[in-house]
């Protein structure tokens, strides 16, 4: 290191060219690889839908699976659908963060403060009839918010399955909301009572009937948060108004 | 440019057991927490820490005669500070589900003392092709401790290894009550001490004086 390189020129031209380098390496780097990560981001959340809905085997292509799924908007205050001008651009996390997009949560039981007025729920259909209703829902757990879906029958109470597809609660503890054998309880499951209230609750103890399924063991603040994504998302304020309009015959909100 | 294959040898092994980043220098531990529940995390985590200090290394060593010595250290971290960016990006198109397990840990192989540490220490003072193998050795030193950890975290945590069922634990029916605290933060705090102290025991000359 000689003394030319402490120049104020010479530390202005190391820094400038330094900075023009890199950033045209991790431009060309994020540019040259978004395609792929898009691609798979996308992929993940099809699947992760579908095993929401059972649908997903070994052997399963996923997007052949997913082409007999139909997405569709909802606008939550009403429950019904609607259309969007540009429904691939639709983002609903970020929509939360908008104002314009969104609404403060007032009784706010899954603690995430605001929600996007419209959601993206999926169905299973056969012809016009709905199989299959899946629901994003989300909600805090004890480190980490939980993103996932729930799929529900077509007599809007009895649970399909429960996927979560990204959360970061502790591995072996909170994280075995991802363990299939756990997920595998909620099949069955109802997640409302005859009035149309969210009914379903997580237990220390052996489930009794099917408004009862085993919370995680170790986890009780993840087990927690689940309970109240689920109760809030099944609210009037969450999808209750949507499921309450939803024609199951003709596939119509 | 001669290589001494002496030297070669000795800056690729000398981290492994003399020199170790974690276990003599203690260095990097935060990563070591937390990528080490899993093995697949840990392995990972470990190429990706090498790619970093390797190439940091060569970067940092090519440009040393250029470099300011009023701004080394900015220099050193944007060059880090870009090659784990490219890590990252890579990784979330190649890897997708294990970047995502991993979240924010490939980020902050940026403040990752051992890179830098390796970039002042070596690569400032020595030549491009030196200072490559010097970061992967590092690298090594690093791996070696992680994926030891990770071994046995993810073996008595949880059973199994690499996602591969060892001991079939109660809560999928088998009759292995998995060791809750091997999947919390302290226990790889405790793992590492042993590790320590057992290289301590076999290597003598690492142990401190006594102050």
């Amino acid at each position: 290191m000689s003394a030319k390189n402490e120049s104020f020129a010479k530390t202005l031209l190391v820094a400038v060219t330094l900075c023009l380098v890199c950033s045209v390496i991790v431009s060309s780097a994020a540019v040259v690889l978004k395609e792929k990560q898009i691609i798979n981001a996308s992929l993940d959340k099809k699947k992760n839908v579908l095993v929401a809905a059972n649908l997903l085997k070994a052997d399963t292509d996923i997007e052949t699976a997913f082409a007999n799924i139909e997405q569709k908007f909802v606008d939550l205050d009403t429950g019904k659908f609607i259309e969007l001008d540009n429904p691939q651009s639709f983002d609903q996390r970020r929509a939360a963060k908008t104002s314009e997009l969104s609404v403060e949560i007032e009784n706010d039981l899954a603690k995430i403060g605001r929600r996007s007025k419209i959601a993206k729920v999926y169905l299973v259909k056969d012809q016009q009839k709905v199989d299959t209703i899946i629901l994003p829902i989300h909600g805090k757990g004890l480190f980490s918010t939980l993103y996932g879906f729930i799929a529900l029958e077509a007599d809007k109470q009895t649970v399909v399955g429960l996927k979560f597809y990204e959360q970061g609660e502790t591995a072996g503890l909170g994280g075995e909301v991802e363990n299939p054998l756990w997920l595998a309880l909620w099949n069955g499951k109802k997640l409302m009572n005859s009035d149309g209230e969210p009914a379903l609750t997580l237990v220390k103890t052996i489930p009794k009937n099917e408004f009862e399924v085993d919370g995680l063991s170790g986890a009780t603040m993840t087990t927690r948060g689940i309970q109240n994504m689920l109760d809030y998302w099944l609210s009037e304020d969450g999808f209750g108004r949507f499921l309450s309009r939803l024609d199951v015959k003709n596939g119509e909100a | 440019m001669a290589i001494d294959t002496k030297e070669l040898k000795d800056v690729i092994l000398k981290p492994v057991w003399d020199n170790n980043p974690i276990a003599l220098q203690v260095l990097g531990v935060c990563s070591a927490l937390a990528v080490t529940t899993k093995l697949e995390t840990a392995l990972v985590m470990c190429m990706a820490l090498t790619v970093v200090t390797a190439f940091s290394n060569l970067l940092i060593s090519l440009i040393r005669t250029q470099i300011p010595s009023s701004i080394r250290i900015i220099v050193q971290m944007t060059i880090i500070a870009s090659l784990v960016i490219v890590v990252d990006q890579v990784l979330k198109a190649y890897a997708f589900q294990t970047a995502k397990q991993m979240s924010v840990f490939v980020g902050l192989i940026i403040t990752n003392c051992i890179v830098m540490g390796r970039a002042e220490a070596y690569a400032m003072k020595n030549g491009p092709v030196m200072s490559f193998f010097d970061g992967i050795g590092n690298g090594l030193g690093y791996s070696v401790i992680l994926i030891s950890v990770a071994v046995i975290r993810e073996l008595f945590g949880s059973g199994s290894i690499l996602g591969y069922t060892i001991l079939n634990p109660v809560k999928n029916g088998g009759w292995y009550e998995a060791n809750g605290l091997m999947l919390m933060p302290p226990s790889a705090f405790f793992i590492i001490g042993f590790l320590i102290w057992a290289i301590r025991s076999w290597k003598p000359e690492q142990v401190e004086d006594a102050d």
